[in-house]
């Protein structure tokens, strides 16, 4: 086991924009600062891989800022555990770090939100930013036919990605109604965001974009062949090699839970300096909220200069994250999911995919203890990181109770650690 | 650092550029069924950066490997099932 004699000023858990944001404000007060995340690089998921080769002027100047300041960066370790108020255990590829800290920002950020269908365990049925993710990562997708669905912004910028490495995608399906983003798109002109709006149309021009659409189906044997949509009445099949679908986001909660951290309302609870009901405990960006990119920047930037004591700077920053909260609440009723959706599970539809867990064997519980007691609904690997948000909507389940460790750990990286 | 790593999925090599994950590599060798589920389905990934373990393989005789988060070694000898 290693770990450092002394504890950080700050430790900030997430490489995101939110958790690079904060690190720079913190750092720029000349405050020690290092940041982990579970990844091999910096940037979370929007800006995964841009460190060296930044595709927007934003990634460009944070990626620069980070660059020219004093910040220690741990990467691929992953926190599993809180030994004490101000000790975290993370696991690495060699071993366990303990990991020491004054102040803590949580910038755990988001992750999609799935919902079961029958066939969406097929090979080749992958989350919207999932294949975002893969692709960046190296998997080509010249001409292969990709249909993407689900709801939310998310779907619109992996299309233009797509598109952009020589993708065919067939079309987009968002399950919201087309009143709902009139209004969105209205929004976004209020908030600032209309020049990134016409650029993204233009990436987007000539692949059909069916609002009040979504997958009834996923077909293949061994792996994806077609997809079944719907929309209004209709039915239809359209053939495809992959689909990608996620169902808007879900922020991700786990390590505030594991702290004791209040959530509310499916969020990390803050207060105007963006700290949590846990002293020396921050949160900032898509953990306290989903709001888009600016929001976790702003938020962010607030909790750096928080955990700094600079709170009249920290205000000035206020009116900006004000304004992009209220785009945030538009953006999250826009992206509500339809009623509809609830009734795409057939009785053999596995929801858990860990452990095999069909929605008839879950329907038989009135509760997430219960089902997770009787069937192991959520027991496996992913400790219902997948399943949890799924059968929240599909029963209205309260989904809680992480325990330590929060990710399946190596054996040994526990006995040390009793 | 190399431009480009050579491994290998199933005793096939793949080249892949520096950088770039063991999940894309397995889709680039033609490999849809990374793992099977506990009822024998096969299974791929789905998240893509690391919570949901779908992606998980075996790498250099080590199990449950999540391929996703795991970057591409020149000599790796990866399985899947």
């Amino acid at each position: 086991m290693s770990s450092a004699s002394a504890p950080h000023d700050v430790l900030v858990v997430g490489a995101g924009p939110a958790g690079l944001a904060a690190a720079w404000r913190a750092a720029q007060q000349k405050l020690r600062v290092a940041v982990v995340d579970d990844n091999p690089t910096a940037g979370g998921q929007i800006w995964r891989g841009e460190q060296t080769k930044p595709r927007s002027s934003e990634a460009q100047v944070w990626f620069e800022r980070i660059r020219d300041a004093e910040i220690r960066f741990i990467r691929g370790a992953r926190i599993f555990q809180q030994r004490e108020p101000g000790i975290l255990l993370a696991e690495t590829t060699t071993g366990v770090s303990e990991l020491r800290y004054n102040n803590l920002i949580l910038a755990t950020g988001a992750r999609e939100r799935f919902l079961p269908f029958p066939g969406w365990t097929l090979p080749n049925v992958i989350g919207a930013g999932g294949l975002q993710a893969l692709v960046k990562t190296g998997l080509g997708i010249v001409g292969q036919r990709v249909v993407i669905a689900g709801s939310g912004p998310l779907l619109l910028a992996v299309a233009a990605y797509l598109r952009k490495h020589s993708a065919n995608v067939l079309l987009i399906a968002e399950q919201a109604t087309t009143l709902r983003l009139a209004k969105f798109a209205a929004s976004l002109i209020a908030s600032g965001k209309a020049t990134q709006a016409r650029e993204l149309r233009r990436r987007l021009k000539g692949i059909r974009y069916l609002r009040g659409c979504w997958p009834v189906a996923a077909h293949g044997d061994t792996k994806l062949t077609s997809v079944t949509l719907q929309r209004g009445r209709k039915r239809w099949q359209v053939e495809c090699d992959y689909l990608a679908c996620g169902f808007h986001l879900v922020p991700n909660l786990e390590l505030a839970e594991l702290l004791g951290c209040k959530i509310e309302n499916g969020a990390v609870s803050v207060d105007e300096f963006q700290q949590t009901s846990v002293p020396h405990v921050y949160a900032a960006g898509e953990t306290t909220g989903i709001g888009g990119l600016e929001l976790s920047l702003i938020e962010g930037e607030i909790a750096g200069l928080s955990v700094a004591d600079k709170h009249d700077e920290a205000k000035k920053l206020f009116s900006v994250r004000a304004k992009q909260r209220g785009f945030a609440r538009i953006l999250n009723e826009t992206f509500a999911l339809r009623d509809e959706l609830r009734d795409l599970v057939a009785s053999e539809t596995i929801v858990c995919r860990c452990e095999d867990v069909s929605f008839g064997r879950l329907k038989a519980h009135d509760s997430w203890r219960s089902a997770k007691l009787q069937t192991r609904c959520g027991m496996g690997p992913c400790q219902g990181r997948v399943c949890g948000p799924a059968v929240e909507f599909l029963f209205g389940w309260k989904v809680e109770s992480v325990r330590p460790p929060v990710f399946p750990v190596r054996v040994e990286s526990l006995i040390g650690h009793r | 650092m190399p431009e480009f790593v050579t491994l290998k999925i199933n005793d096939v090599a793949v080249t892949m550029p520096a950088g770039s994950m063991v999940a894309a590599a397995v889709l680039k060798a033609g490999v849809t069924s990374f793992r099977r589920s506990v009822t024998g389905e096969p299974r791929g990934p789905l998240c893509g950066m690391g919570i949901c373990f779908e992606c998980r393989v075996t790498i250099d005789g080590e199990a449950h490997v999540r391929s996703c988060q795991t970057l591409c070694e020149n000599g790796m000898d990866v399985r899947t099932s």
